[in-house]
């Protein structure tokens, strides 16, 4: 009612409390960063943390999550949630070091896997993820099942036949130019790179989604279905598919994460990658500013929440916190913003 | 109560009102939207802490701190959203928070007692207490919320909106029961938009405006245009204004439509120029027909034509057709709250709203300033979410979002539901501009619902009327009155 009161004539931005405007969400992730980082920053001895090394380091652990999280950023600003994302980044893993290890002999060179032969095998990879992304939309849009109990179910269906697919044992492709996506780029002749390729992916990943989400109907379309899935198909929105195409997307992302997994592992295909993920990387969206609720949620926000929790792992080691004050923390920093999030909720209202 | 305040920041929402109620006396109280009744009755019941003022209650100082203790000191509020839990039983929901208990055991012979106890006391022993609650009807509901209030020792009663969901016949079985609340001393304060509620039910009055009484009366002295003068400050002549309009082609057509149970076998012909009111009951399938005809809802047989197309269609593609809907039910179909101004408005067409078919945010925004202007949405700029407006004002988003995408069918589902005066004039005028054209813009032909018969008659050149799902044959409005609409609408006809 306050709101209704006040006269029109007022400008805009005056007598509108500081915590209304948009830019507080993501400025205080920022400084939730900063804070957690400089807290390391200080702690660590002999300024270790913020060596040019380590912050290579850091950016490189919270790759993976990110990049996953990027679609996750997407199913939960459309209302659902995504529990089979840490299950399709094994699919990915397992996929695609499948195609390395299956190479034809044409495309086995001394050196490893031929690099045409490795892209196919990181687009098998990508596809059959995405694909299975698409199948849990299907599925969630046609049973009208909820999203959590389709991806509950397809977070095992999913590791299963990533299990089928290695015949249950760790695949040991040979080498090829996939393992090098992560490998540190400091200190080496591509230097000039200042980051590896794979977190560049991420990067161009994020501001992509970031557009898309913004400056695209179908992004605002996402908005408006999680915001309001009845208001939503009142003005003639696809529900069926705009959620297809959302999970279609958080497989995608998925799906890229593995592959960078893959690289990170140093070419292993781990049959267990992945797992205990999905729990990351909505931990990532939550600590962004995501909402459960649907409707609310940022790709930028997700990006500096999955490098609050790799700067969290690799500041709590170093700093030789053990593993359970590390875990509680980051718990503790998942309640907090929310919690500030919904204070700030209840002040506009 | 004497001379309260209440500020919100730099607004102040209540300046210092006078209110006095009787044991045995229906107050109403009435005022645009945002007048501050709805602080008022929060300060009563203990929501909100008054910054100023004092209050009584039977001689004693009265300060409730929060609702529980209000309702402990027996004051009670009936909202209009009710605040019964749907999946428990009538017996439960009467008793929550007050269950006699034997041994720390729930006694449930006892429980069912006083919830019958406590029916019977409203008038309606029929209501089963082993039910539950959200299979009841919304009249029912309402019974089981104000049986609560009386199981649990509450002499003021503070009805907020009450008859808003209400059916015709349901409002008389409430004002029944009102006048047996009264009968039997207890106090009553009766929150409305409809002033001839007002004047039928309440015996006082005291008008709200800007934070400040500027009336109170008996209502046998006062004359409707006199209080809704008072409301808004200003003489109103012209509340339904109806200018020449000319009919054009048939716009939307359908003949024998049948939905899933209701309507059915349905037949109207709108044309360009024209607004056709359908007057009916709740239930009676008014909402059904427009879903039906939008593609919300399934059609089973029919035909359907809405401009050149024929047939069933799904919601985007009505939009594209030319066709657009206002539901009835703001909060949870009618708009997304969370969302803005400017993304309410333009949801359903995006298109051109930026280069290379994107849709940037600023686009978004100069497409919806021109509809805010229009329609005076107050807000502080496109971008604020919806939840900050008032209803009257979110009310005009949802309108505005027909103007945006420029549709000629508008099917408005209960317009000005929930919306003060001096909306509902503009909301009239608006519908009046829209029929009539002008010399850039082709009239639009309109078919609204509604269940306030003053509001049909006024603004409508057609009337049909649903009845349990079968719609009769349209009448020129002059041919209409209240109590032909009624009979009709109620099967006696």
């Amino acid at each position: 009612m306050s709101q209704t009161q006040e006269p029109q004539t007022e400008p805009v931005a005056a007598g509108r409390p500081f915590w209304h405007s948009p830019w507080v969400k993501p400025l205080a992730r920022l400084l939730a960063l900063a804070v957690v980082f400089s807290y390391f920053a200080v702690t660590v001895k002999e300024w270790r943390f913020i060596e040019k090394r380590n912050l290579e380091n850091v950016m490189v652990q919270s790759t993976v999550v990110a990049t996953a999280a990027i679609g996750a950023t997407l199913v939960i600003i459309s209302g659902g949630i995504d529990l089979s994302v840490g299950s399709l980044i094994g699919l990915s893993v397992i996929t695609t070091a499948w195609f390395l290890k299956n190479a034809p002999e044409g495309a086995q060179t001394p050196a490893g896997v031929a690099g045409y032969w490795a892209l196919l095998a990181m687009l098998a990879g990508v596809a059959l993820t995405t694909l299975a992304g698409c199948a849990n939309g299907i599925l969630i849009t046609s049973l009208r099942i909820v999203p959590f109990i389709v991806t509950l179910g397809s977070m095992q269906v999913v590791r299963g036949l990533a299990k089928g697919i290695a015949n249950e044992r760790y695949i040991y492709p040979p080498p090829s130019w996939v393992n090098k996506l992560m490998e540190p780029v400091l200190g080496t002749s591509h230097k000039w790179m200042l980051l590896p390729t794979g977190v560049w992916i991420m990067i161009l990943g994020a501001v992509l989604a970031g557009l898309f989400l913004r400056y695209t109907r179908l992004g605002r379309h996402i908005f408006a279905v999680g915001s309001n899935e009845q208001t939503a198909r009142l003005c003639g929105v696809s529900l069926r598919r705009t959620k297809i195409v959302v999970y279609m997307l958080a497989g995608f992302f998925a799906a890229t994460a593995g592959i960078l997994l893959y690289s990170y592992l140093g070419g292993t295909g781990d049959l267990t990658a992945g797992s205990g993920y999905e729990l990351l990387v909505i931990a990532a969206v939550v600590i962004g500013g995501g909402s459960l609720r649907g409707g609310e949620g940022s790709i930028m926000g997700t990006i500096i929440g999955a490098i609050i929790i790799a700067v969290l792992a690799a500041g709590c080691v170093q700093i030789g916190w053990a593993k359970w004050k590390q875990e509680a923390v980051t718990g503790g920093i998942i309640i907090a913003a929310v919690a500030i999030d919904q204070l700030r909720h209840r002040r506009m209202g | 109560m004497r001379g309260l305040h209440k500020r919100f920041g730099t607004t102040v929402a209540l300046a210092g009102v006078d209110l006095t109620v009787q044991a045995g006396e229906v107050h109403g109280l009435v005022g645009e939207n945002g007048a501050g009744k709805s602080t008022l009755m929060k300060v009563l019941s203990g929501a909100y802490e008054p910054d100023d003022g004092r209050m009584w209650l039977d001689g004693e100082p009265y300060r409730p701190r929060n609702p529980l203790e209000g309702r402990r000191r027996g004051v009670a509020m009936i909202y209009q959203e009710l605040s019964l839990a749907p999946h428990l039983t009538v017996t439960e929901n009467i008793l929550l928070g007050i269950e006699p208990t034997a041994w720390g055991l729930l006694s449930w012979p006892q429980m069912r007692r006083r919830a019958a106890a406590a029916l019977g006391e409203v008038g309606h022993p029929e209501i089963p207490t082993d039910a539950i609650v959200g299979h009841l009807s919304m009249v029912q509901q309402q019974l089981v919320e104000i049986a609560r209030s009386m199981a649990t020792g509450c002499r003021v009663l503070v009805f907020d909106e009450p008859t808003s969901s209400l059916a015709q016949t349901d409002v008389r079985c409430l004002f029944d029961l009102i006048r047996r609340l009264k009968q039997r001393q207890y106090a009553v304060v009766y929150i409305s938009h409809f002033l001839e509620e007002v004047r039928e039910i309440c015996d006082t009055f005291t008008v709200l405006r800007d934070g400040q009484g500027v009336g109170t009366g008996l209502t046998a002295d006062a004359g409707v245009n006199q209080i809704i003068s008072m409301m808004v400050g200003r003489e109103v002549k012209d509340l339904y204004p109806r200018s020449r309009r000319t009919a054009g082609e048939v716009l939307l057509e359908i003949e024998g439509l049948s939905g899933q149970t209701k309507p059915q076998d349905a037949s109207l012909a709108l044309r360009r120029g024209e607004v056709l009111g359908i007057a009916g009951l709740i239930g009676a399938g008014r909402t059904e027909l427009m879903r039906a005809i939008f593609g919300l809802d399934a059609v089973r047989s029919g035909r359907l034509r809405v401009g050149r197309y024929s047939g069933p269609a799904s919601p985007a593609r009505r939009w594209r057709q030319g066709a657009g809907f206002l539901s009835e039910d703001r909060k949870s179909e009618g708009l997304a709250q969370g969302l803005s101004v400017a993304d309410n408005v333009t949801l359903p067409r995006l298109e051109g709203l930026g280069p290379w078919r994107l849709v940037t945010p600023s686009g978004q925004d100069a497409a919806s300033r021109p509809w805010i202007d229009k329609l005076q949405l107050k807000c502080q700029s496109p971008r604020q979410p919806v939840t900050d407006l008032s209803g009257g004002n979110q009310q005009k988003v949802a309108v505005a979002r027909l103007l945006h995408a420029d549709v000629d069918v508008l099917l408005l589902d209960e317009p000005t539901r929930g919306i003060d005066v001096g909306s509902k004039a503009e909301v009239y005028r608006l519908i009046d501009e829209l029929a009539r054209g002008d010399e850039s813009r082709q009239p639009k032909a309109i078919l609204m619902v509604s269940s306030y018969l003053p509001e049909l008659l006024g603004v409508c050149d057609r009337i049909a009327v649903m009845s349990r799902g079968v719609l009769s044959e349209s009448r020129p409005t002059d041919q209409w009155d209240e109590r032909k609409l009624m009979l009709v609408a109620t099967g006696q006809e």
